[in-house]
């Protein structure tokens, strides 16, 4: 039995003008936000809960649950900030998204600032990409023209800006707490937590920050509620997501299925492998996740299973590598990035990426020894668990992940090399 | 390793305790307890690099991961706080935590350049320890290490070597959080990320210093001592500095007899463990410009004499005499009280006075009344308790610049607020974020009796600086204010021995410990303290140093006894030369001085390094200190006085050993309460544009002589002046402005600032501004300005 795809966010993405706020009306566009007036706050984020929807950003926390956390009626000004910064090598789900429906994310804003009691929002979007900037930009505009944002939406009474701000090419920037220090102006570098965002995050607010994705699809839930999102996908994993499929495949691009749906079924959508070429590893979603192969084609891309098979499903973004591509080359790739993305303020993130690159490098230039190897899995091992952020955990998984299937190619590289020599 | 008082440690409350078992070891401590500062306290060393216990918890270098029972990861020991019940483990009992710290040492090391050999702190530096006690035997790692250019300047003082850094951000933290200078920063990212500064803007930070300090390890560097010494061949001695009255607290080091640097002391009451850049970087004065022989003139000459020949000389000068005694304000508690008994007892007079400065009867009321003898007063942690300090004629950060820190740390609590009434903003009323209220000089009192509904059931207190003697009215209206919501006072003098020559008398109506000259039952106390009969102490009112002055003029002043004086401090300082030059002058000093060339006597005494004594700082605190140079032969001023004492045929129950003295004064006891000051009223307001001012913390002050790298990094020396001021005047900012007594002129760079009306600001003893000399007025004088062209 084949998973059907089931285009929601990514619908009318052939539509000339999917982009416009007339595109996005025409197909009921904005409809959401009335029902989650009469709904009440605590009404969408009941709705939100039941649906099971969980962060499309990596971590898979529930979204309900964390808008849950922000304090009530405790006085402060709340915000809600979007994580748009989307960096991850092998991530691209949320620049498509944001280039072809931008008002879903708007929407998706507007109803979530509302459940969370939050006047004031924050879409945070990568810099390096200005199209998704300019888009959304102009989708704020537009959304602010019709009277969807700013004072009183709706005759709602309910308020809401959003500011639509553009990072400057920092990786370390879509971990949350440094988006905030970057949104606010400082170094981006992630904070000591807690206190937590929902508590005290930006300008020391509480704070709820999701991913665009995450943001978009909420809307989709307030239309058809709770029941249908839970329809689609596992019990623990429900809904729908956008699975953005790259490398060596026909036709790269994303898909949107049910969660739960296997690479395998993800491969055949895409057309296959490019060159007809067997597949040689894959990756679930994004670099920091370690890799697969062949043999795990047929597990549910789903939150539980691929961490049981050792992996995560990360942000839902697989890479596909065939046969052509060595290994070795890619952990290098990855660890460099890791290297020149590292904020520097934790110990075993700045240094040992440094050093793990620095012994990379000799391997690339036949001037490793097979000890290297222990000395790579040492060091990451020195990394992950004691790093600051996550970003240090990413940095530690690919050597091990790819020496728990390579390894053999790993040893034949450094022979090799040293045969040369 | 230390522990402070005033931490991030919460304050004990017996009702908010928790159990945390640490090691195996059950330890309970107040709710929000960072594990670190528990494991300190049962004995157990957690290695740290970022940890600082004035400094917030940032976690960035991870050297102090521990076993937590029930966390799947290693966690931070300095930014965990312990709940009931918390199972650690630290690297004693846990394989997971010695290996963390195994694995952060090692990637410490990796890009560390270990020139420890060449390293200034190679000898007492944390990475090294820790790298012994937590690391490795050796390194695994084979790579070119991270490469900077070698030392660069932050400021003209501090130098960094970015390869020695290991990211802790203790320096960016303590330029952010306790100076309130953030200029010193983070940069770049990864490996390449580095502590700098911004390329026009200089750390500009008057305790730029302590950056040096809590490095751990050898990136910060001082210009003064870098190459300089190895730690393990220096003398550490604790020392009390002599430059202001915030007493902080100092490790002298020395090396052969030489200070070779100095650094702040660990005092939790007191300067807690900063200092400022003028207490750690200058000392080259205690070497500089000595007098290492007693002098005597002989044919208008001074030549150099023999002690037993200098103190005779010195005694047939003031046998019989009609004589003063001008003492200033680098008195010790103890040369002051000797100072005290030998004008009255030896000398025979009350003519004595401490304060080489602007002053005023109505100044001297006010310390007769309200300071003299009171002992310990408000202290520093009053100031972190209160909800509103006053200050008045005082800025806290030029004129003593621990009260600046302890008032920052109070306010980013947000448990304080502090009102300022001064004639200018400043930097460090803006780190304040003060309420500031402008005053023209000599209307202060106004302002004062308007702070009744700022302080009305607040907790309250009100600094007034030396600077407010030349307000008339000012003192009347700060006690009247005080008194009626009851605030507390605190007077704060600029140098470190005013407090002391205060306690000890040095005024012509008081005697030692608050005892009056005029109480006969005071002039009885003191007299059996000093083993004298009570009509050895006259009698007869003194004279004030402005007094003693003129009456020198006109001939009624026969003789003089200075100390520490400097005729350069005071707008009549003509007048001073012409007094010092119509009298025999015995001048006790340790340095060449403005004063010898008017001397008829020179005894050299000890530089502070070279004798024990007690500095009273502005709370009032005895600051006891030891000698640092044990083996000097330097002698005291008391121990001078005792000489020509005995030579001019006087003995007192004593000897002029600084313990003996100092247990005659404290036999004096302490005022219980505070006098009744004859207030008076405020003179009418000034017209027309006066002068105002304060002296820079660094400028030209005398022991600041020496030190090119700590003068480079003092303000910049402009006037200042409102904008209306300027356009009333003609001023141009940017252009010079020269400001006109009727005695001279001063040219500076004219900066339009926050200034009071009718007022131009000036620094009082910097480069090109130094106003006694150059106009010969007070602040509060009037002035005429011009245009002084572009520059």
């Amino acid at each position: 039995m084949t998973t059907p795809l089931v285009p929601n966010l990514t619908l009318h993405w052939d539509d000339a003008d999917s982009h416009t706020l007339t595109g996005y009306q025409r197909h009921g566009g904005y409809s959401a936000l009335k029902k989650a007036f009469t709904a009440g706050a605590d009404g969408v984020i009941q709705i939100v809960k039941d649906s099971g929807l969980r962060g499309r950003g990596g971590a898979g926390f529930p979204t309900g649950m964390k808008w849950g956390f922000v304090p009530q009626n405790d006085g402060k000004p709340h915000y809600l900030v979007v994580n748009a910064d989307e960096s991850e090598p092998g991530a691209c789900k949320d620049i498509p998204l944001m280039i072809a429906n931008p008002h879903s994310l708007v929407e998706g804003v507007i109803i979530s600032s509302f459940a969370i009691r939050a006047n004031h929002a924050f879409i945070y979007i990568r810099g390096e990409t200005p199209h998704p900037i300019r888009r959304v930009r102009a989708a704020v505009a537009a959304a602010y023209q019709a009277g969807l944002l700013g004072k009183n939406i709706q005759g709602s009474g309910f308020d809401l800006d959003v500011v639509v701000h553009s990072g400057a090419g920092a990786y370390i920037c879509g971990e949350e707490t440094a988006l905030l220090d970057s949104l606010e102006g400082r170094r981006g570098q992630p904070r000591l937590k807690p206190p937590f965002p929902a508590v005290a995050g930006l300008y020391a607010s509480p704070t709820v920050i999701n991913n665009a994705e995450t943001i978009a699809s909420v809307p989709a839930i307030i239309n058809n509620g709770a029941d249908w999102y839970k329809s689609y996908g596992t019990e623990k994993s429900p809904g729908i997501k956008l699975f953005a499929v790259s490398g060596h495949v026909k036709r790269p691009g994303i898909y949107e299925a049910p969660l739960g749906i296997t690479m395998r079924e993800l491969i055949t959508y895409a057309g296959g492998m490019k060159s007809d070429l067997p597949l040689k590893f894959w990756i679930p979603g994004g670099s920091s996740v370690p890799m697969l192969t062949a043999d795990h084609l047929d597990i549910p891309l789903t939150y539980e299973d691929m961490a049981a098979a050792g992996t995560m499903l990360g942000t839902g973004t697989p890479m596909v590598f065939d046969t052509s591509t060595s290994v070795v080359k890619a952990v290098i790739r990855w660890i460099e990035f890791y290297k020149h993305e590292s904020c520097g303020k934790c110990t075993p993130c700045r240094e040992g990426t440094y050093w793990m690159v620095d012994i990379l490098k000799r391997m690339e230039k036949g001037k490793a020894q097979l000890s290297d190897m222990d000395l790579l899995v040492d060091i990451s091992a020195q990394i992950s668990g004691r790093s600051f952020c996550a970003l240090g955990d990413a940095a530690a998984t690919p050597f091990p992940a790819a020496l728990k299937y390579f390894k053999e190619e790993f040893e034949e590289v450094i022979k090799m090399a040293g045969a040369q020599a | 390793m230390t522990i402070l008082a005033n931490s991030n440690q919460p304050k004990s409350n017996d009702n908010d305790l928790i159990t945390a078992v640490i090691d195996g070891i059950a330890v309970r401590v107040p709710k929000g307890t960072l594990a670190i500062r528990a494991a300190e306290m049962l004995g157990i060393e957690i290695p740290r690099f970022c940890d600082h216990p004035a400094l917030s918890p940032v976690a960035a270098c991870r050297m102090c991961l521990v076993e937590i029972e029930g966390m799947p990861k290693p966690q931070p020991s300095c930014a965990i706080t312990l709940t009931e019940g918390m199972q650690v483990k630290t690297q004693n009992s846990s394989q997971v935590a010695s290996s963390a710290q195994e694995g952060v040492m090692e990637f410490l090391l990796l890009n560390h350049p270990l020139d420890c050999p060449t390293c200034d702190k190679g000898g007492e530096c944390p990475l090294q320890n820790q790298a012994m006690s937590n690391g490795r035997a050796d390194s695994r790692f084979e790579g070119t290490k991270r490469n900077f250019q070698k030392a660069i300047n932050i400021n003209a003082q501090v130098l960094l070597d970015r390869e020695r850094c290991v990211s802790c951000a203790r320096c960016t933290r303590f330029a952010d959080e306790i100076a309130g200078d953030p200029s010193l920063e983070l940069l770049e990212r990864g490996a390449k990320q580095q502590v700098g500064v911004a390329d026009d803007q200089p750390f500009e930070s008057y305790y730029s210093g302590n950056t040096v300090q809590i490095c751990p390890v050898g990136a910060l560097t001082s210009a003064a001592y870098r190459f300089r010494a190895r730690p393990f061949d220096l003398v550490s001695s604790e020392s009390v500095c002599e430059h202001c009255a915030s007493g902080c607290s100092l490790r002298t080091d020395s090396r052969r007899g030489k200070v070779l640097r100095r650094l702040a002391g660990d005092d939790s009451e007191v300067n807690e463990e900063w200092n400022c850049d003028k207490g750690r970087f200058a000392f080259r004065h205690l070497m500089q410009d000595r007098i290492t022989t007693p002098l005597v003139r002989e044919h208008g000459e001074l030549r150099p004499a023999s002690w037993p020949e200098a103190i005779r000389y010195a005694a047939e000068g003031l046998r019989n005499q009609r004589a003063a005694v001008l003492a200033g304000g680098r008195l010790t508690l103890e040369d002051a009280y000797a100072y005290s008994r030998f004008a009255r007892v030896a000398l025979g007079t009350n003519n004595v006075d401490f304060r080489n400065r602007t002053a005023s009867s109505e100044e001297q009321d006010f310390l007769t009344n309200h300071v003299a003898g009171t002992g310990l007063g408000v202290t520093y942690q009053d100031l972190e308790d209160a909800q509103v300090v006053v200050v008045i004629g005082f800025e806290p950060e030029e004129e003593s610049p621990i009260i600046m820190l302890r008032l920052r740390k109070a306010v980013r609590n947000k448990t304080l607020k502090v009102i300022a009434i001064d004639s200018a903003n400043s930097l460090g009323f803006k780190k304040l974020n003060a309420d500031l209220r402008l005053t023209k000089p000599g209307n202060e009192s106004a302002a004062i009796s308007e702070l009744i509904k700022d302080l009305q059931d607040q907790n309250s207190i009100i600094l007034v600086g030396e600077r407010l003697a030349s307000s008339h009215g000012a003192f009347s209206a700060t006690v009247a204010v005080a008194e009626k919501v009851g605030a507390r006072i605190g007077w704060v003098p600029r140098r470190a021995g005013e407090r002391a020559a205060v306690d000890a008398g040095l005024l012509p109506n008081l005697l030692p410990a608050g005892r009056k000259v005029f109480e006969p039952r005071d002039r009885e106390v003191v007299a059996s303290a000093w083993g004298v009969s009570v009509e050895h102490i006259p009698t007869k009112p003194g004279l004030t140093q402005l007094e003693i002055i003129s009456s020198a003029v006109q001939g009624e002043i026969d003789a003089i006894v200075t100390a520490g004086v400097d005729i350069n401090d005071v707008a009549n300082h003509a007048a001073f030369a012409a007094a010092l030059n119509k009298t025999f002058v015995v001048s006790l000093e340790n340095r060449a001085s403005s004063v010898i060339e008017f001397a008829d006597v020179v005894l050299p005494v000890g530089a502070i390094t070279e004798r024990a004594g007690t500095f009273v700082d502005w709370e009032g605190r005895l600051r006891t200190f030891d000698a640092v140079m044990q083996e000097s032969l330097a002698l005291t001023d008391a121990r001078v006085l005792h000489l020509i004492a005995i030579e001019l045929g006087h003995t007192f129950k004593d000897d002029a050993k600084v313990t003996s003295l100092r247990s005659s004064y404290s036999s004096l006891g302490a005022v219980s309460k505070p006098g009744t000051m004859n207030l008076v009223a405020a003179s009418t307001t000034k017209t027309g544009l006066v002068l105002a001012g304060w002296h820079h913390l660094l400028d030209n002050g005398s022991l600041q002589a020496g030190e090119p790298h700590l003068a480079a990094t003092a303000r910049a020396v402009v006037a200042k002046v409102s904008s209306e001021t300027a356009q009333a005047n003609g001023l141009i900012s940017g252009n010079r402005v020269i400001v006109r007594s009727k005695l001279g002129a001063i040219t500076l760079p004219l900066e339009i600032s926050e200034v009071a009306p009718e007022t131009i600001w000036l620094p009082l003893n910097s480069e090109g501004s130094s106003v006694a000399m150059q106009l010969q007025i007070d602040i509060g004088a009037e002035v005429s300005v011009s245009d002084g062209g572009a520059i």
